[in-house]
């Protein structure tokens, strides 16, 4: 089984949308949206939902309000600033914790002279088990604000693994989230490859560079592709230099394409939607370079010490 | 005032939006402060003509047990809720990865054998250019403690007369630690199905935590599109709306500022600047 996850560093550079291309492309694929607190792979795939599982991680503390006398020791004591002492009408003095700023560490509970806190297991989100046009797709929503984003990627990836196991797929296709923080090393930690997708900005290249350590740190194999690498020509040649120079193959160049948003409107990926736009041309390279390179496919798996891909000069879109 | 710029999804436009308002603000004769709370991706600094200082490292405090003292009660492990202590019966371990500083161990052991020691989660760095002062915070590739190191630049943010908060993309905790103690939160979203689900998901986030917000739709064509539907059933406003460019998106992606490269772009920063002064003037 292998599982490629697609990562960006960067936001918005593209991820969501070609996923969902290679999610059309792809052979029998289970996918799993690892963007667990702005999840979008289910607007372009349209799952039908099967099962739907709370998510409860960590505890979250809750002051039992008639036995508290208002000491102000917990809110002495809270590291995250969760809990506020306010005047009581009745007892003079009452503290208050604020769910979202409660990191679930639990000092205030052991340390309560009144013993009025208890220390309830914390529902953080939900996860759903579905079915799309394209194969299996685990999913999930994590809870506004709530802590754990980590363990709920976690919780993904186990369970689209299971699900590949038990469906007979080898192939798992993950959206990750953007950043480099804890939700990114839960998607990344234990992969088998990644695509990185960047756009040819300042930003894009900078942000490149930190999710590349990241990546390294874990030994994950990258390749990366460039989204939208017309709006500036530069650029998009620099990413090409700087990925050459450290020996990261660059596995496409995908045109700026306005009919993307139409696509995400239509529910459909850029490949369906669009099949013969230069930008689904650009993707259908993109999946055969990765294929090629994933076990099984025809060419060599190890990505990290194989040879950059030779760049062909590209004239701007008239 | 301070101000937080959020988005829910990623790549919507929040440092275009704060770099080019705090510096559309600081030429009306406003004094500013932009602070960069993308810890993770931080790219502010790239539009910015601003000679940042030397970067200090920012650690939060995490425990060392001394052996010596240590009798391996277990106390400090019971108490950690996120299992960071592991106690054998002749050695006490510490993962320092899976740590919260939440200083639950030090204050429980009746040994008195743990002490506080450091941990570097990032580095912030400060700078004063000749419009306006900023600070940024850069996470530790590998490190996954975020909300410290946000409220390391919060504190950095001087006296300013408007503070402008550059958030990352998400809901989550980092989102939900650089909107504390704000004044105003400013979505930045683009009129696609995707920008418009994650818009619905920040929306509650800063309803959530009692705050006023306001739209700015970014990459917008010239008629009501399906954000402006959505603002108009939530009743939120919608204070300002950049048209989308191939010009501007390519200023952009050289580090270009877009009210430089744009006379739209920088009369809808203007008309956004004036919206928030209103707001102000009216709290």
């Amino acid at each position: 089984m292998t599982e490629l996850v697609v990562c960006s560093g960067k936001g918005g550079t593209g991820k969501t949308s070609i996923v969902a291309s290679l999610a059309a492309l792809a052979h029998q694929p289970v996918l799993a949206d690892c963007d667990v607190d702005a999840a979008n792979l289910h607007l372009v795939l349209a799952p039908t939902i099967a099962r739907t599982t709370p998510f409860v991680a960590g505890r979250r503390a809750v002051i039992r309000a008639e036995e508290c006398t208002g000491c102000g020791l917990c809110a002495e004591l809270c590291r995250f600033d969760a809990i506020e002492r306010v005047a009581d009408p009745v007892r003079g003095a009452s503290c208050r914790i604020n769910a979202v700023g409660c990191e679930g560490c639990g000092v205030c509970v052991h340390f309560c002279p009144a013993g009025a806190i208890d220390f309830p297991p914390a529902r953080c989100g939900e996860w759903y088990l579905s079915e799309t046009r394209f194969g299996p797709l685990v999913h999930a929503n994590l809870d506004t604000g709530a802590e754990n984003s980590g363990k709920l990627v976690t919780l993904v990836r186990e369970q689209a693994r299971s699900t590949a196991a038990a469906r007979g797929r080898d192939l798992i296709l993950s959206d990750g989230p953007p950043g480099i923080g804890c939700p990114v090393t839960a998607s990344l930690t234990g992969a088998d490859h990644t695509l990185l997708v960047t756009e040819p900005s300042q930003s894009g290249l900078h942000d490149l560079g930190r999710v590349l350590e990241l990546v390294d740190h874990f030994g994950v194999p990258a390749q990366v592709c460039i989204n939208k690498y017309d709006l500036s020509l530069p650029l998009s040649g620099a990413i090409d230099a700087w990925c050459a120079g450290r020996g990261i193959p660059v596995v496409g160049h995908i045109p700026f394409e306005p009919l993307t948003s139409d696509a995400q409107m239509a529910g459909r990926s850029l490949v369906e939607y669009a099949p013969d736009c230069e930008a689904s041309v650009a993707i259908r390279g993109v999946w055969r370079e990765i294929s090629r390179r994933l076990p099984g496919g025809r060419g060599d798996a190890d990505t990290r010490c194989a040879r950059p891909i030779p760049l062909v000069a590209r004239a701007p879109r008239p | 005032m301070r101000i937080a710029v959020a988005s829910g999804k990623g790549g919507t436009g929040k440092t275009t939006v704060a770099v080019n308002l705090a510096l559309t603000a600081a030429r009306a004769g406003l004094s500013v402060h932009l602070g960069d709370c993308d810890v993770e991706e931080p790219n502010a600094r790239l539009f910015l003509d601003v000679a940042f200082e030397a970067p200090r490292d920012v650690s939060v405090p995490v425990p060392v047990i001394d052996a010596a003292i240590c009798n391996h009660c277990g106390a400090c492990a019971k108490i950690c809720a996120f299992n960071a202590i592991a106690c054998l019966p002749d050695r006490t371990l510490v993962f320092l990865d899976l740590c919260h500083s939440c200083a639950g161990c030090w204050l429980v052991c009746p040994q008195a054998a743990i002490t506080q020691g450091t941990r570097v989660l990032g580095e912030l760095t400060s700078g004063t250019g000749r419009e306006l002062a900023a600070t940024q915070g850069l996470l530790r590739v590998g490190e996954t403690v975020v909300p410290p190191l946000i409220r390391a630049v919060k504190d950095a943010a001087g006296p300013a007369a408007w503070v402008i908060l550059d958030a990352p993309p998400g809901t989550s905790c980092p989102v939900v630690e650089t909107m504390k103690g704000v004044d105003f939160v400013l979505l930045v979203t683009e009129p696609t199905p995707f920008g418009r689900h994650d818009l619905e998901l920040a929306v509650r986030l800063t309803r959530s935590v009692g705050l006023p917000c306001g739209v700015v739709i970014n990459r917008a064509g010239g008629t009501p599109d399906l954000i402006d539907a959505f603002c108009a059933r939530e009743g939120l406003p919608v204070l300002a709306r950049i048209p989308f460019k191939r010009t501007v998106a390519a200023a952009c992606a050289e580090g270009r500022l877009a009210i430089e490269a744009d006379q739209d772009v920088a009369a809808a920063m203007t008309g956004l600047f004036h919206a928030l002064r209103d707001r102000e003037a009216a709290a």
